[in-house]
This record gives C-alpha cells, sequence and structure tokens, in this order.
C-alpha cells in the first residue's frame, strides 16, 4: 500500500442554522469528513438534505454555525471576508448547476475573470490561458462568443474552463449536470473526470444521478444535514 | 487595463438604455449648472460694468460740515439741522490725490471740480452737471475715449465736451458754442470738443467736461478740486479702500458699492437664487444616477454573487460601482458641457440690442467647464456610494441560491 495523499480540505464537526428562535431550522448537523489531493468524490443526498450548503460552507461562500474549515491545514475560522474571497479565487474552483457566467461577456473573458480579479488587472498573458483552458474543453472556436449564444453543455464547459483558471487544488460542483441532457451530462462528467486524472484535481461532484455517482471513486451519503455513508466506490 | 475599469465599462455598455438614459439625465444637470452659471456671471459682469461705465470706483470728497451746539447750552437737542452747503474745495488735495495714488490697489486719480449750471444756446436753456477735468487722468479713471461719438476727448481753453442727449436738446454740434453759467451769475462761452454717449441717458443729458480751471472759476473754488475721483483695481474691494482713505485723511469718501447698493443687493439676490437652483439640480442627478445604479445592483445581484465566488474582493466591488458613478459623471459633463455652451450661446444670439450685442452676454471659461466637470464626477461617485455599499454586502451564498 503506499503512502496516504495529503489531505487538502478537512471539515470538524460543522453546523449551519438558518432563522432565528422558533424558525430556527439546522440544516447541517455536525458533518465531518477529508478531501485528499487528486480525489474525485460524489456527494448524493435527497433534496433539502443540506448538501448545498455544505458546498458553499466548503467553498468558503458561507460560514458554518460551529465547527472548523481546515483548507491546506490551515483554519479559515480566522480569515476576514476578503482573505476568504482571496483564498476562496485561488485555491477553489466552483462549477454550478446553472453555469453561472456572466452573461454580458466572452467565453474567454468569463475564464478570465478569476485570474483579472486575482491580479486586479487583465494582461496578455491571461488571453493566452484563457484560450488553452478553453481548448482543454474544447471550446477554442467558441472562444470570442458570448456565453448567451452558447448551449447548456458549451456554457457548462466554459464554467469548468473558469473554474480551472487559477488552477486550483479543489474543484467543488454543485450538480453540474443537473441541467443537461443524458448525453451531454456525460460528456460533461468524463470532462471532469479526465481534468481530475491529469491534473489531481481534487473534485467533489453534488449529483442525484446515482449512475454517475458510479463513477467516481467514493460516495459520501447526506442524510438530514448528517453523513450517513461514506465509502469508497469499487468500479 | 484595471480590472474594475474592464468591469464597469462593459456594465455601463451592457445596459445601453439604462447608461443612456443617467447619462442624459447628468447631461442635462450639468448643462444647467453651466448655462445657469455662464449667463448669470456674464450678466452680472456687463451689469456692473454697465453701473461703472460713468462712474468713478470711489469719490472723495471734503467732509461733510456739522451743526455744533452753541458753548454751554445745557439744551438737548431733538432735531439737529443739516448746514446748508456750499461748495467747497478738498484741502490741501493735490496731496491728497498723491497718496491716494501710492495706496496699493488704487490704480488711478483725478481731481474734479463739480457743480450745478445751465447750459443755453439761443432759446433753449437746460440745466446740466458741471464737471471739470483734467482729461488726460480722468480717461484714466473713467473710460470715455472710445464712447466718443464725434469731435476728440481733449479740452483746452474754453472748450467743453458733452453727451449725445444734450447736443440734440440744445441742437449743437462739435464747433458750435454753448454758454454754460452757474446759477450766481458766472458764466462763460464754450465750443465744443467733443460728444459722448456713455449708455446711460440721464448722463448724456446732464453731464458737461470743462477743463478743471474753467470749471475752478465757474465755481468760485480757486485752484480747488471738490472731488477726488478713484480708480482701483479689484472693483469688490471698493468699499474697504474707501474707508480707508475716510480715515487717513479725514475726508468723505464713497464707494460704488455704497451709492449703488440696490444694485449689489439685487446681484447677491440673484447669485443666490441661482445658487440655489444648481443645488436643486445636482441634487435631482444625484437622485438620478443613484436610483439607476440602484435598479442595477439589484438587476446584477446574481453576477455579483457570482464575481465574489470567483476571487473579487468586496472593496473591488464597491470599486466598481463608483467607478460606474464616476464615469457617468465624467462623461455626462462632457455631453453637459457640450449642451450647456450650446444653450449658453444660443441665448446670447437670439438676444441682442439695437446695436447688435447680445444682451445677455455669456461667461464660458475653462475654469466653469471644470468646476462643472469636478462637481459632476464627485455626484456621480457620490451617488454610486448607496448601490455600491449594497452591492458589496450582497451574500454571495444567497445571491447564488436564490439568484
Amino acid at each position: 500500500m503506499g503512502e496516504p495523499r495529503p489531505e487538502v480540505l478537512r471539515l470538524e464537526g460543522i453546523t449551519r442554522d438558518f432563522g432565528e428562535g422558533e424558525a430556527r431550522t439546522q440544516v447541517l448537523r455536525g458533518v465531518d469528513f477529508t478531501l485528499r489531493r487528486g480525489e474525485f468524490a460524489a456527494l448524493m443526498g435527497p433534496s433539502g438534505s443540506g448538501k448545498s450548503t455544505l458546498l458553499h460552507i466548503m467553498g468558503l461562500l458561507d460560514r458554518p454555525t460551529s465547527g472548523r474549515i481546515l483548507l491546506g491545514g490551515e483554519d479559515t475560522g480566522a480569515m476576514d471576508d476578503d482573505q476568504l474571497t482571496r483564498r476562496r479565487g485561488t485555491t477553489l474552483g466552483f462549477v454550478f448547476q446553472f453555469h453561472h457566467l456572466l452573461p454580458g461577456f466572452t467565453a474567454l473573458e468569463n475564464v478570465m475573470i478569476p485570474m483579472a480579479a486575482a491580479k486586479g488587472r487583465l494582461d496578455a498573458s491571461m488571453l493566452e490561458c484563457g484560450r488553452a483552458l478553453l481548448d482543454r474543453v474544447g471550446l477554442s472556436a467558441r472562444a470570442d462568443n458570448r456565453v448567451t449564444t452558447l448551449s447548456g453543455g458549451q456554457a457548462q464547459r466554459v464554467a469548468i474552463a473558469r473554474s480551472l483558471a487559477m488552477d486550483p487544488g479543489i474543484v467543488l460542483a454543485d450538480e453540474p449536470t443537473g441541467n443537461l441532457d443524458t448525453q451531454t451530462a456525460d460528456d460533461v462528467f468524463s470532462l471532469l473526470r479526465e481534468v481530475n486524472q491529469r491534473q489531481k484535481v481534487t473534485f467533489l461532484v453534488v449529483t442525484h444521478d446515482r449512475r454517475l455517482a458510479e463513477r467516481t471513486d467514493r460516495i459520501i451519503e447526506l442524510v438530514d444535514g448528517r453523513i450517513v455513508s461514506d465509502q469508497a466506490n469499487e468500479r | 487595463m484595471r480590472f474594475e475599469v474592464f468591469i464597469a465599462v462593459r456594465y455601463l455598455k451592457e445596459g445601453k438604455a439604462q447608461t443612456a438614459l443617467v447619462l442624459g439625465g447628468t447631461a442635462v444637470g450639468v448643462a444647467v449648472l453651466i448655462f445657469l452659471t455662464a449667463l448669470i456671471g456674464g450678466l452680472q459682469r456687463t451689469l456692473v460694468a454697465q453701473t461703472l461705465s460713468a462712474q468713478a470706483h470711489i469719490l472723495v470728497k471734503a467732509p461733510e460740515r456739522l451743526a455744533r451746539p452753541l458753548p454751554a447750552s445745557s439744551a438737548v437737542a431733538d432735531h439737529v439741522e443739516k448746514v446748508p452747503d456750499r461748495i467747497r474745495s478738498i484741502e490741501q488735495w493735490q496731496q491728497v490725490l498723491e497718496s491716494v495714488r501710492a495706496i496699493p490697489g488704487v490704480v488711478a486719480a483725478t481731481p474734479t471740480a463739480a457743480g450745478s449750471a445751465f447750459a443755453s444756446r439761443g432759446p433753449a436753456t437746460k440745466s446740466v452737471a458741471l464737471r471739470g477735468i483734467d482729461p488726460s487722468t480722468f480717461s484714466q479713471v473713467i473710460e470715455i475715449v472710445p464712447k466718443m461719438k464725434a469731435g476728440r476727448f481733449a479740452l483746452e481753453g474754453t472748450e467743453a465736451i458733452i453727451g449725445t442727449v444734450l447736443a440734440s436738446d440744445l441742437g449743437v454740434a462739435v464747433g458750435d458754442k454753448v454758454r454754460l453759467a452757474t446759477p450766481e451769475g458766472r458764466g462763460d462761452v464754450f465750443t465744443i470738443a467733443g460728444i459722448f454717449d456713455l449708455g446711460n441717458k440721464d448722463v448724456n443729458q446732464r453731464w458737461v467736461f470743462v477743463p478743471l480751471r474753467s470749471a475752478q472759476t465757474l465755481l468760485d473754488v480757486p485752484g480747488g478740486a471738490t472731488t477726488l475721483e478713484v480708480k482701483v483695481a479689484e472693483i469688490f474691494e471698493a468699499e474697504r479702500l474707501a474707508r480707508e482713505i475716510q480715515r487717513s485723511y479725514g475726508l468723505a469718501a464713497d464707494s460704488w458699492m455704497e451709492v449703488n447698493q440696490q444694485l449689489l443687493v439685487g446681484l447677491r439676490s440673484q447669485s443666490a437664487s441661482s445658487w440655489m437652483i444648481q443645488a436643486l439640480v445636482v441634487l435631482a442627478v444625484t437622485l438620478g444616477i443613484a436610483s439607476v445604479l440602484g435598479v442595477s445592483v439589484i438587476q446584477k445581484s446574481r453576477e455579483i454573487g457570482i464575481l465574489k465566488a470567483t476571487g473579487t474582493t468586496t472593496r473591488t466591488i464597491q470599486r466598481i460601482f463608483l467607478l460606474e458613478g464616476a464615469i457617468v459623471g465624467a462623461v455626462g459633463s462632457v455631453l453637459g458641457a457640450v449642451l450647456g455652451s450650446a444653450m449658453a450661446l444660443a441665448f446670447a444670439n437670439l438676444a441682442r440690442g439695437p446695436t447688435g450685442a447680445p444682451l445677455f452676454p455669456v461667461d464660458l471659461t475653462p475654469g466653469l467647464f471644470l468646476g462643472a466637470a469636478t462637481v459632476a464626477i464627485l455626484t456621480g461617485t457620490l451617488a454610486a456610494w448607496f448601490p455600491a455599499s449594497r452591492a458589496a454586502r450582497l451574500d454571495p451564498a444567497e445571491v447564488i441560491r436564490y439568484g
């Protein structure tokens, strides 16, 4: 047996409450797990089980009510909002169900935005890098098209290219194929897998689709805000 | 290119209708600022210039004689009658004149001997204001040479210069003779050397210039000067300098500001109302920009969330919207400057006097454009503050989840 792969993200006792007083709802009830470098994991669970909330907390978009998030071994609890944003921009990539691209911008500009936000300016090197990323997801021909002219599958590919713009260690994908037809969903999922294997990027993919989840290395199941199952996937 | 500039410019280009509306509003606001300031500035400058065209900035006279109570009298006066005063010369006026000329801020000063007289030619007799002057120094105080309609502005021996209205009333032209006599009966015949038009009917009807020496004889003030007329460099400093002269020499000194108090009150009220209108325009522009950017922030909530999720900091988001406000202010001020200048020039061209000169001259100075642009950019940035802060506070998780 080889050396265990290094931890990239660890959650310890994560809870998340919404609302106040009697309207208070506990969405996450103590979640612990660890993601290791190069893992390709699926997060499954019924609607309302807290998957998206957990993903937002892991992605530093939201803060837990209690518990710790260790990103690359560093506790993020003491970071202020701007520090979290910078950390998010440089270490984490996101792919959302509805791609969430900026509609007034081209595919290439959308891919360049995380790089420009991190550097505070746009330069020629970003153009090159953006084109290379679009090439990797098979969309170099549509680089200068507005994203509103792209199909759902193409937009999701642009979103994947954008998530890789800062060469992140972890990509968090919230039902990235939920809005696509079966064939396109398969293609997009294959693309994620390919990036994972080629670049050793850690992926956590939220999905309802058991068929796609079966193609990952590990399936974590969340029910009522608790992890009820966390198993390596035998393929 | 800076990231904030890239996003702000793109957002403005993207929302074409909104941007056009807010730019239009800002441009109209800036145009009103420029138009009003140029018009009121020009109007006030012309009014003051016209008022001072036939008036020295400061008139220095002999002090008023005061009624003195009888010595050792215990009576309490409830009414003091003014002493009837004859024409009196300023004592040692030559020395005073030299000292006044040396006061910093004084450009020129000239002595005059002034009093009432009658001008007659044949059966026509008119009451006039006789003014004995030294033409070379007088023309330094009142710009009269360019306003000569006939003849020349020079006086020798028994020559006189009169206004256009008096010339018409008496039916005289250059080279004709008129008799000038004081109520006391001293008189002489003068030859008309020139006819002026100072743009004031009363002045053109009543003023008669004769050599200082002739006036001294006619008014019985041998070698004297009843008034020193002073021109200053900065016209609104006239009152201060008049008080200084009064204090230093114990003479009566009246500035044009004191003589024309109603005009001054009028000018100040005009300025105040203009400022108030401009302040309301700036407020309207501020609210306009703030509301359009406010709507834009609501419309772009999801995009702001995406920008934050992909590494754009709160401060950068804030700067994007502040920049949008500043850009709207800057572009709006350029458009407004063009519109405001066109409005001001069109207005000046529409209203012309009988001579063809604009009735409402406009003051379009570089300072005005710079001022209007500064106000517009500051207004834009300030107006964007609230929407920008709102955008910066948006919770990315919430807007991504709920759109």
